[in-house]
């Protein structure tokens, strides 16, 4: 089918066998198609794209420890994906919104075919970005619950009860958390907007606070003041940030 | 339909108008000019005649709501409004005192009216302002009260709602992932493919026919909860083991159709599909001194998704019997570092014959 005889690399990532099953069997009929792995959970999928890298991943959206979500924001946007879910109404809508490749199970003949087609066509163009997507994808009124980072080969997970601060560096933020820094490629926005409201605060232009770390406000210099955490960390905290903190801390008394 | 024009708040309504009559005949006395037997002739039919005028302002009152930035415009505009009923009702006034002055008995009145014009025009003024007042307090508590009724009524649905809800409880997740399973099974193992269909058609039979009645035995609820974990075995396979401790003298006891059901999906859903390596969901059932006692353990990470661990699901049952037993039933959650346990505890009921 391709123009090209070069065959391309797919992984199947589900954590129910009989889900990747059924897609390993509508691939028979595609032999340009080449299955590098199968992967029960979003770490083997981490893995094994960096192992293989793969040019096209189907991928389940619920899986335990790592959904499909964040396993597109382990292994980046490079690779075209193809999203399986059984019923996620929000998964779906954003799918939908953002033209993102999905699949409901049961999978159709027909419509894998018209889905694999459109892969093809967009193989090597960059998908928007995986948090842009999670973030459409979660339901209103509900925020993030663990943060996944990556490490060369490892992934940690880091519950956001645990995060101590987030500091922008760049293109990356820096994940504070028992003493360790962790970095992650976001933007210190996208990461705010994924965090609970009331327990995080933007107290500076790079700088998120968990709220429940800080321990008093001193001033410093003119207009402006610092932080200061339980772990002894001082973070500065400009006007607004400061305005921000005090109505949050004015709100729960 | 305007609000006072019942029989009960009319008749208060025009009550309320004889002080007010009063209070009129005196201010017009008290000028030295009028008798009280004058004043009274005059004021008597005209305040008759206001009270009905009065009641005009509801359908302005009604037109124009009170809102801040209009505060300025509503008082100029009701002011206008009154003086200009006030300015028609003092004309009227005249007429009815040049009628009176006509006769014998009141000869003269017009001349010793006039000086009272001024105070007769006040009144009617201030009195239509009143009533405009009035009526936007009657406005604002039928607001509310239609609010009240409004927010009663939405409760009420709610409610019923729920109930329906909680009847056909079958979770699309679990439809469509059971559906996916058999449509893979139907190549690699057909025999199995045939049996999951068989399992879910009889859980969907089962869990219709139960939604509607009002208490089933216990039994019958394990009965469908093993077609549902049987299906759920399929999809998770290894990763989902199951064990029963059942005590047989318990199996007959009457409980809430579905009721643990929703448990055993959550302990699916928020335990078991969380774990890469799967874990146990163990139900035990006993009765003794007349209560009964159930328990819905399962392995769970306690890492992941710890908000939405229950959700729904357990804040619903905790609901149905509250709303069945009352305090007769209690509901307990605990939960260590990996095993999540939910215990029921209910009253022992024979209950009817079963149906």
């Amino acid at each position: 089918m391709s123009a090209s005889g070069k065959k391309i690399g797919a992984l199947i990532v589900d954590d129910e066998d009989l889900a990747r099953q059924v897609i390993r069997e509508l691939l028979q009929s595609h032999p340009e198609i080449e299955i590098l792995a199968e992967c029960s959970n979003g770490f083997e999928a981490a893995k094994a794209f960096a192992e293989h890298q793969p040019g096209l991943i189907f991928l389940d959206v619920q899986m335990p420890k790592l959904t499909g979500f964040d396993v597109l924001e382990l292994i980046g946007t490079d690779v075209s994906v193809i999203f399986t879910t059984a019923y996620d109404q929000y998964a779906m809508r954003a799918f939908e919104v953002h033209a993102v490749d999905y699949l409901l199970k049961p999978i159709g003949r027909e419509r894998f075919e018209a889905a694999l087609e459109r892969a093809k066509s967009r193989l090597g163009e960059k998908m928007l970005s995986a948090y842009e997507l999670a973030a459409a994808a979660r339901p209103p009124q509900e925020f993030l619950e663990r943060l996944v980072v990556r490490d060369g080969t490892k992934v940690t997970l880091i519950p956001v009860g645990k995060l101590d601060y987030a500091e922008a560096q760049d293109d990356y933020v820096a994940l504070a958390s028992q003493g360790k820094k962790h970095l992650k490629q976001q933007t210190i926005a996208g990461l705010e907007a994924g965090l609970d409201p009331d327990g995080f605060v933007r107290i500076h232009r790079s700088y998120i606070v968990n709220l429940e770390r800080v321990v008093r406000i001193e001033p410093y210099g003119k207009d402006s003041r610092l932080a200061i955490l339980t772990d002894g960390t001082r973070l500065p905290v400009s006007r607004a940030g400061y305005a921000r903190l005090k109505a949050l801390l004015d709100g729960r008394k | 339909m305007h609000p006072l024009l019942t029989r009960n708040r009319f008749g208060l309504y025009l009550l309320a108008w004889i002080p007010l009559a009063a209070i009129l005949i005196f201010l017009t006395t008290s000028g030295g000019t009028l008798s009280w037997l004058e004043s009274a002739a005059i004021v008597t039919p005209l305040c008759a005649v206001y009270a009905f005028v009065c009641l005009s302002a509801w359908y302005t009152a009604k037109s124009a709501p009170i809102r801040r930035e209009a505060a300025l415009r509503l008082t100029l505009g009701h002011s206008a409004a009154a003086a200009l009923v006030s300015s028609l009702w003092v004309g009227l006034a005249l007429g009815l005192v040049y009628l009176l002055s006509k006769t014998s008995a009141f000869q003269g009145l017009d001349l010793r009216f006039a000086p009272q014009t001024r105070i007769f025009f006040g009144a009617g003024f201030l009195l239509y302002l009143l009533a405009v007042a009035y009526h936007y307090v009657i406005l604002s508590l039928e607001a509310s009260r239609e609010a009240e009724a409004q927010a009663l009524k939405s409760n009420v649905l709610a409610r019923d709602a729920e109930l329906k809800a909680l009847k056909a409880q079958v979770n699309p997740h679990f439809l469509f992932n059971s559906l996916n399973s058999i449509s893979a099974l139907t190549s690699v193992d057909p025999v199995k493919a045939r049996e999951m269909c068989i399992l879910l058609a009889e859980f969907l039979r089962m869990t219709l026919g139960l939604g509607e009645k009002a208490s089933i035995p216990l039994a019958e609820e394990l009965a469908l909860l093993e077609r549902f974990l049987a299906i759920e075995k399929v999809r998770f396979g290894g990763r989902l083991r199951v064990e029963e401790n059942i005590d047989e003298g318990s199996r007959s006891l009457m409980v809430l159709p579905l009721l643990l059901q929703p448990l055993v999906e959550n302990a699916v859903v928020h335990g078991i599909a969380n774990l890469p390596e799967g874990g146990f969901i163990r139900l035990s059932s006993h009765s003794h001194d007349g209560r009964l006692a159930i328990t819905v353990e399962n392995t769970f990470d306690p890492e992941s998704t710890l908000a939405r661990r229950g959700g729904m699901g357990l804040s619903n049952v905790r609901r149905r019997l509250e709303s069945r037993y009352g305090e007769q039933a209690n509901l307990q959650v605990s939960a260590d570092a990996r095993r999540f346990c939910v215990s029921l505890l209910l009253p022992a009921e024979t209950g009817e014959q079963h149906n």
